[in-house]
């Protein structure tokens, strides 16, 4: 072989590589080695001083704070409510979305009807409607589950919808083909077509539910997340404040791993 | 049961589709229609197959469909429509399960179908993991389960490369000697239409409107050797077509 490259003398050359990058490999690890270094950053600063203590507090403080809360048992009295508060209001707003969402991607009359509205709703900030929603449901649990439901409901509506839209049409003309009923082409056909669409709706409505939870929690609650975050705050607490928001940030991380899993497993069809 | 179309004539908006088509298409029979891409063939067999409405002329069922027979007109649709999300039993058993028809019933019929496509081993894949003419051969599988009094095939094998194809058509005809079915079969190939047809529908170019309607009488069986009579056939086809074809094809870059 080497013998028919003579003639060529040295003028031979590998072809250069150049394709490779813009698809995205998963790396487990980096995530997770980007929180070490931030945080080996941060506990390095503030103990040689060059991060004030009024700037951050230091991680390890934050840590033994939350391993105060941890064994006063006043984690689970400030995480019970809410969770409970993120459950139900979170599984309301979500499942009136998806209802609503499949109504309007399959009547067009819903949708003329519906769609400006749900277009004028989505921008409004959900935080300023709470005092409204203290008046038609109370100071209690009330006007936090609809502040909660309230935001997850929109952005489920329009992520819905588009799902809706973007089911493949012609493999709803093969149900209609087959002569299957109207409730089965809706079942067997659109829901599970959009099914993608409505899991990463989702995972945005369920950080929006976490987001409004700490809004929620602004007025009349004793105990809960939010209401322990708020408190710390105006105290300028920052140990407290910080272990409150890695507690907030790990719901967060949670739910959306609970969605991958769904994902993983509802949509395994997927190439 | 005979399929009949009287009349035939639609236009989308300003544009005028089809003109005037009359056609048979005999119990038993494969009739094959031809035509310039554009000239209405999908939309006159999704007429036929009541999926849309012409805005003129009536499509009559003659005779009723066999006993046994839960959709008398199934489509074969050229890009599969299966469910990405059934396996390959899951996608037949759907155009089951809207007719009561589960559990060993269900079952029965499934392996049988799929026996018939040879398709027994892939019950449990997913479409994904199937090849293209695997794909086809259950939406085949799929439209034999419902037991049809007419199959509507737009461009079956037009999405398969040719090596699959062939091998496909094989199959077809295998299909039709074991047990003779009704079909009108879309296509632009005219080799696939001398092959499959028993009657051959020529359309022009839009507005499509019948040429000429071409008999062969020869069995599927003896048609693999491509005899004189055929050859002279398939020349004949294209011959009527040349100049259709070539200026649809003008056409289209004019639009
Ligand atoms: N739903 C529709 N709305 C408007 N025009 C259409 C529609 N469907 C098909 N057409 C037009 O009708 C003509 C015939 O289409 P089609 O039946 O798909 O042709 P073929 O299958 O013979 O290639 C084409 O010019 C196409 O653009
Ligand atoms: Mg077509």
């Amino acid at each position: 072989m080497s013998d028919s490259t003579l003639p060529y003398g040295s003028a031979q050359l590998e072809v250069r590589f150049r394709g490779g990058g813009f698809s995205p490999i998963p790396h487990r690890w980096m995530g997770a080695l980007v929180f070490v270094v931030l945080i080996i950053f941060i506990e390095w600063g503030t103990r040689a001083g060059f991060i004030s203590a009024l700037t951050l507090p230091r991680p390890s403080d934050v840590l033994a704070t939350f391993g105060e809360l941890w064994d006063s048992g006043l984690l689970f009295r400030h995480l019970g409510p809410s969770l409970s508060r993120l459950v139900v209001g979170a599984a309301l707003g979500a499942s009136l979305g998806i209802g609503v969402g499949i109504l309007i991607g399959l009547f067009s009359y819903i949708r003329a009807g519906l769609g400006p509205l749900v277009a004028a709703i989505f921008p409004i900030p959900k935080i300023a409607l709470l005092p409204l929603f203290v008046i038609w449901f109370g100071i209690g649990e009330g006007s936090k589950y609809a502040l909660i439901a309230f935001g997850t409901f929109t952005p489920t509506v329009v992520a819905t919808y588009g799902a809706v839209d973007n089911v493949d049409r012609s493999l709803i003309r093969m149900g209609q083909s087959f002569g299957l009923s109207w409730l089965s082409i809706v079942r067997k056909i659109v829901l599970p077509g959009a099914m993608p669409g409505i899991l990463s709706g989702l995972r945005i409505s369920l950080a929006i539910a976490i987001i409004l939870l700490v809004a929620a929690e602004m007025l009349g609650a004793q105990y809960g997340i939010g209401a322990y975050i708020l408190e710390a705050g105006s105290l300028y607490d920052l140990e407290r404040l910080f272990a409150g928001v890695v507690i907030l940030s790990l719901l967060g991380v949670l739910t959306s791993g609970a969605i991958a899993m769904i994902e993983r497993r509802m949509l395994d069809w997927r190439v | 049961m005979d399929i009949r179309l009287e009349g035939i004539s639609h236009s989308y908006d300003d544009t005028e589709v089809l003109r005037g088509i009359d056609m048979d298409v005999p119990s038993g029979r494969i009739v094959c229609l031809v035509g310039p891409s554009g000239c209405g063939k999908s939309t006159l067999l999704r007429f036929i197959g009541g999926l849309e409405r012409p805005t003129q002329g009536r499509v009559l069922q003659l005779g009723t469909p066999p006993e046994g027979c839960l959709n008398p007109l199934t489509f074969v649709f050229q890009d599969f429509a299966l469910l990405p999300w059934r396996s390959v039993h899951g996608n037949i058993s759907l155009v089951l399960e809207d007719h009561r028809i589960r559990g060993a019933a269900a079952k029965r019929i499934i392996a049988d179908v799929l026996a018939r496509t040879k398709l027994s081993e892939f019950a449990w894949a997913l479409p994904r993991q199937l090849s293209g003419g695997m794909k086809q051969r259950v939406a085949i599988a799929r439209a034999l389960a419902v037991n049809p009094a007419v199959m509507l095939m737009d461009e079956p094998l037009s999405a398969l490369d040719s090596q699959t194809r062939a091998l496909l058509m094989d199959d077809l005809i295998t299909l039709w000697e074991r047990q003779p079915f009704t079909a009108v079969y879309v296509t632009h190939n005219l080799t696939e239409a001398v092959r499959l047809g028993h009657r051959i529908v020529v359309l022009s170019r839009r507005p499509g409107s019948i040429r000429e309607i071409v008999e062969i009488d020869e069995p599927l069986s003896e048609r693999g050797s491509a005899g004189a009579e055929l050859e002279r056939k398939l020349q004949h086809l294209w011959d009527l077509m040349r100049d259709d074809a070539r200026a649809a094809d003008k056409e289209l870059l004019g639009v």
